[in-house]
């Protein structure tokens, strides 16, 4: 512990040095202790990445974004790994293109990947056929109950998936299963990393792993407070608002009529930028722009969910009388 | 953290489970009664969740107790340790041995691992199921990997929950012994097999390793000191710790946990890291199907371990010591726990050991049912209370370890070479063996031969006269293919046994010596069926974080059912399958986190292309 002495000069940060490193044999730099992924970002590659997010420490699990790196012997996942002077990086020889290939396919076999933004470009890209490990197994009503170590026995004919039904057990946000990777994402937002709330955790082992709360009680038992935060990061639409859930449901989402503004939220002196999406001038979700400075992407509940009243119009509300 | 819990209460069995463990609750803010006083004052939570690293074994306590972990149960145990209640519960359902919904009392686990498939648990199970039902939790009866007691194969693990509750190994076992564990107990059934079962040398001249296996009383101090006990560690107190270090380099000690990394070259990094405390883990979780030799050590010499992880903690200057002992050994924990508390009676262990100056405490961490923690890493997580999830490397352990800590990871048996070392001097040592594989070796050998067993050799002896030394395969079969290294190891072919067992000898003959795994299989046993045996492990076992082994691990089991239960009717969607076996292996290779999901190809790929074994098919 070091004490703080109010008249020492304002400490400005050294200055960071650059690294050089190669990607796919073009020369870039970055600053030091960037990672691999924004070397390669830099060098103008577009490397696909799904467990990786702008406000969260990498948890490196989904390993879509492996690339070569010189005198490794297995591939190396660019979102984490940093950059080392002199390293060299390959980003599309036989062996990323496999990995990257093979990645999609186990994931596009076992997720509903329907909602998850342009990850139908990267099976172009990379040729995925998720369907050759054969047609899905179907829906699963046991998801929720854990005995590790011990799983029926395939017949082969199918190919397990994630399948299970929908989590609407609250009125401001759904979660469905059946579109989660297992990213952790939602996982670390609501703990340690930004919402300290640990309302939500992996539970049981391997393939039957599933986001859960303690004995899967219902979010309004559990400790959740609905910040919200974790379907702020959530990259695959296994979160979603409940507006937004109804609405795909109905047909009647298209984000191509939706328009977004950024404000600052009314309801205390904090600060925090909400984003509103709006279709046919109703609020439909809100998000939170990760690179604002005061919540990084997190806003409490009524940042998150208390749009209601905005849209309490006159008509509306006689409809609802 | 504001800790929100559900309403449910523990019963009068399970609060006392827990208090006996970590003490009665000296506030309402920990769980106990709330008193008039505890309005008034408030705790920031920090010095119980300073004791988060006691979750696993406040569970333990509970699950042993009635049997499985109730609701009620859960929130008293994240009450006590400030653990937010989904958090316990991530922890619980990672553990394969224990249940998250009500079971009985008496549970029997029987496994239906490789060894125990080549010595007929499939006959055992099949009987099981048509008097119990299928297996579950509920039904009393579950599958189970490799219990590490395959020289009695096929094995079971007999549980009766109470206070205490009583574990029992049964083996060879039947259906009928099973049954009747679960109608009248284990403890009526069986006592415990002698410790020299397992070792077939015990009492051999000659033996460094197993020289007290069978010769001394395991629970007795004294007479492992009459048995040169201890004495490996007055020889290194002798000495700075450096040169014990040194000693251990020029002796070219190789870890026995599967890694074959040089023992000393962990020790030094670590010690050279400035942050303290520093701290010693010993990998006892034994595991990987096939490996049982860390066992017979445990329960034929304990005060050996406890001898070498005090030299080892000297040399590395670590205050404190963990043994990672995996949960289904419960005589080892018996005898373990002996020996930690004679030796500390007797200045062995903890304050000022031997007069030195130097202090050192161990404490047993127990596992609950999962390989995964085996790994280096995962073992840090398990220990402080996660889910035992391997970590990423960079940092490596000896930069940051357990608890952020710098830790050296070593094998119960890298270790018990250490107290060797010392006494007969690391160039008497390096004399044995080879020039690069140094010293005797433990081999677990099972499977279809006369007398499993685990044996010490020197190093450089070959696989045929391992076999040999173990009787070789039964009278009348023929042997199919040995398994080298377990299930992460790899199949090689009857006609390949000169291959010399030593880490450069397996590595020139491009297979692996593993953990010290010989599995013998004669040509009764249906070879595809055992590899989708193996792939089951691996899908059983992934810890489920990364996709290509929480996904490929599924896939490969799939395509190898499918391919067993096709055999030669259709060679085309065969080759296809082999080619999909392929695609998903290199990749989990290729792009997996950790060991498991690295590794979980390689038996199934060996078994193709070096045995043959769907040759026929292709
Ligand atoms: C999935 C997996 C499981 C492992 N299980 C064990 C184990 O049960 N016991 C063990 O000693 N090493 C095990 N290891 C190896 C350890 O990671 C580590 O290399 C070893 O404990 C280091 O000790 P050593 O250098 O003395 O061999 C395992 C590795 C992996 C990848
Ligand atoms: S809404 Fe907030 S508190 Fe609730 S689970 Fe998500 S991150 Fe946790
Ligand atoms: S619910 Fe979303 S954020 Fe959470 S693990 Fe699944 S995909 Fe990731
Ligand atoms: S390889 Fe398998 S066991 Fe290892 S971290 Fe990944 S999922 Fe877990
Ligand atoms: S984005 Fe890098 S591992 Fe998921
Ligand atoms: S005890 Fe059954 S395979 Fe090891």
């Amino acid at each position: 512990m070091t004490t703080t002495d109010n008249r020492a000069p304002v400490h400005m940060g050294m200055p960071t040095r650059l690294v050089t490193v190669s990607v796919d044999e073009r020369e870039v730099s970055v600053p030091e202790g960037s990672t691999i992924l924004a070397a390669c970002d830099a060098a103008g590659e577009d490397t696909p990445t799904l467990c990786y997010g702008d406000t969260l420490t990498p948890k490196n699990a989904c390993r879509v974004c492996m690339v070569e790196v010189e005198g490794s012997r297995v591939l190396v996942p660019s979102c984490s790994r940093r950059v080392q002077e002199g390293m060299e990086v390959k980003t599309d020889t036989e062996r990323v293109r496999h990995s990257r290939r093979l990645v999609l396919e186990m994931l596009g076999s076992s997720v509903d990947l329907s909602t998850t933004p342009r990850v139908a470009d990267w099976m172009v890209r990379y040729a995925a056929d998720p369907e050759r490990f054969g047609p899905p197994a179907g829906e699963q009503f046991d998801r929720d109950v854990h005995e590790p170590g011990e799983h029926h026995l395939p017949d082969g004919s199918t190919a397990a998936t994630m399948e299970q039904p929908v989590k609407v057990d609250n009125d401001l946000y759904v979660r469905d299963y059946s579109k989660c990777i297992l990213c952790y994402k939602c996982v670390d937002a609501c703990g340690e990393q930004w919402q300290n709330t640990f309302a939500i955790q992996v539970a049981g082992r391997g393939f039957d792993s599933q986001i859960s709360t303690e004995f899967s009680v219902e979010l309004p038992d559990s400790a959740c407070v609905y910040c919200g935060n974790c379907v702020e990061v959530c990259p695959t639409g296994a979160l979603s608002f409940k507006s937004e859930f109804d609405m795909r449901d109905a047909g009647t989402w298209d984000e191509e009529r939706q328009t977004e503004t950024t404000t600052v939220c009314t309801f205390c002196g904090v600060g925090c930028n909400l984003t509103l999406h709006v279709q046919d001038n109703e609020i439909v979700k809100v998000s939170s722009p990760h690179d604002h400075s005061v919540g990084h992407g997190n806003l409490c509940i009524k940042g998150r969910f208390g749009f209601q009243h905005v849209q309490s119009r006159e008509d509306r509300k006689r409809r609802n009388d | 953290m504001d800790l929100k819990f559900t309403d449910a209460e523990p019963s009068a069995d399970e609060r006392e489970a827990v208090d006996r463990l970590i003490g009665v609750a000296d506030s309402g803010w920990y769980g106990g009664e709330r008193a008039a006083e505890d309005h008034r004052r408030s705790f920031g939570g920090q010095s119980a969740r300073s004791r988060r690293d006691l979750v696993l074994e406040a569970l333990h306590a509970v699950n042993d107790r009635v049997g499985w972990i109730s609701p009620g149960a859960l929130n008293y145990v994240g009450r006590r340790l400030s653990i937010p209640p989904a958090d316990v519960y991530s922890v619980a359902t990672f553990y394969a041995l224990f249940s998250t919904h009500p079971r009985p009392r008496r549970i029997v686990h029987v496994c239906t691992d490789i060894a125990c498939e080549a010595k007929g648990s499939k006959q055992v199970c099949a009987d099981l199921e048509e008097r119990l039902g299928p297996p579950s939790a509920v039904a009393g009866w579950k599958h189970s990997p490799c219990l590490g007691i395959c020289e009695r194969s096929p094995a079971a693990l007999a549980v009766e929950a109470g206070d205490p509750a009583i574990e029992r190994t049964l083996g060879p076992t039947t259906s009928h012994e099973v049954l009747q564990a679960l109608e009248i107990g284990p403890a009526a059934v069986t006592s415990e097999a002698a410790a020299t079962m397992a070792v077939p040398q015990a009492g051999q001249d000659g033996l460094l390793l197993l020289q007290r296996v069978g010769a001394v009383d395991p629970e007795s101090l004294t007479d492992f000191v009459a048995a040169e006990g201890y004495s490996g560690l007055r020889r290194a107190l002798e000495l700075q710790p450096a040169k014990v270090v040194e000693e251990v380099k020029a002796a070219k000690l190789l870890g026995r946990g599967g890694a074959a990394f040089p023992a000393a070259v962990k020790w030094e990094s670590t010690a050279a890291q400035e942050a303290t405390p520093r701290y010693l883990v010993c990998n006892a979780d034994e595991s990987e199907p096939g490996t049982f030799k860390d066992r017979a050590i445990l329960e034929g010499d304990p005060f050996s371990l406890i001898e070498a992880m005090v030299i080892a903690g000297y040399a590395i200057g670590a205050e404190r010591g963990y043994i990672y002992l995996r949960g289904e050994y419960p005589r080892s924990l018996r005898l373990l726990r002996n020996a930690i508390e004679q030796s500390r009676a007797h200045g062995y262990l903890g304050e000022d050991i031997l007069g030195s100056g130097y202090s050192f405490e161990i404490e047993i961490r127990r596992g609950a049912g999962a390989y995964i923690c085996g790994e280096e890493t995962a073992i840090f997580n398990s220990i402080e209370g996660y889910r035992g999830e391997p970590r990423s490397k960079p940092p490596f352990p000896f930069e940051a370890g357990l608890f952020g800590k710098p830790t050296v990871v070593n094998n119960v048996e890298t270790l018990v070479n250490v107290p060797l070392i010392m006494r007969i001097g690391s160039t008497a040592y390096a004399e044995l063996g080879t020039g690069d594989s140094t010293g005797p070796k433990l081999f677990c050998v099972s499977g279809n031969v006369a007398r499993p067993g685990v044996y010490e050799v020197p190093f450089g002896v070959t696989l045929g006269e391992v076999l040999e030394l173990a009787g070789g395969v039964s009278q009348g079969n023929s042997l199919q293919a040995v398994l080298l290294g377990g299930a992460a190891g790899g199949f090689v072919r009857p006609d390949e046994l000169d291959i010399p067992l030593t880490f450069e000898g397996t590595r020139s003959r491009s297979t692996t010596l593993g953990s010290g795994v010989v599995l013998a299989f004669d040509d009764t046993v249906d070879l595809p069926s055992i590899l989708v045996r193996i792939a089951r492990f691996f899908r059983d076992e992934s810890c489920g974080q990364c996709v290509p082994c929480r996904v490929g691990t599924v896939r490969q089991e799939e395509a190898l059912v499918r391919i067993s239960t096709r055999r030669d009717d259709d060679p085309t969607a065969t080759a296809s399958d082999i080619l999909l076996l392929r695609d998903v292996g290199l990749a989990m290779k290729d792009s997996s986190i950790c060991g498991l999901g690295q590794a979980a190809w390689n038996a199934v790929e060996s078994a193709i292309d070096r045995v043959g074994v769907l040759e026929e098919s292709t």
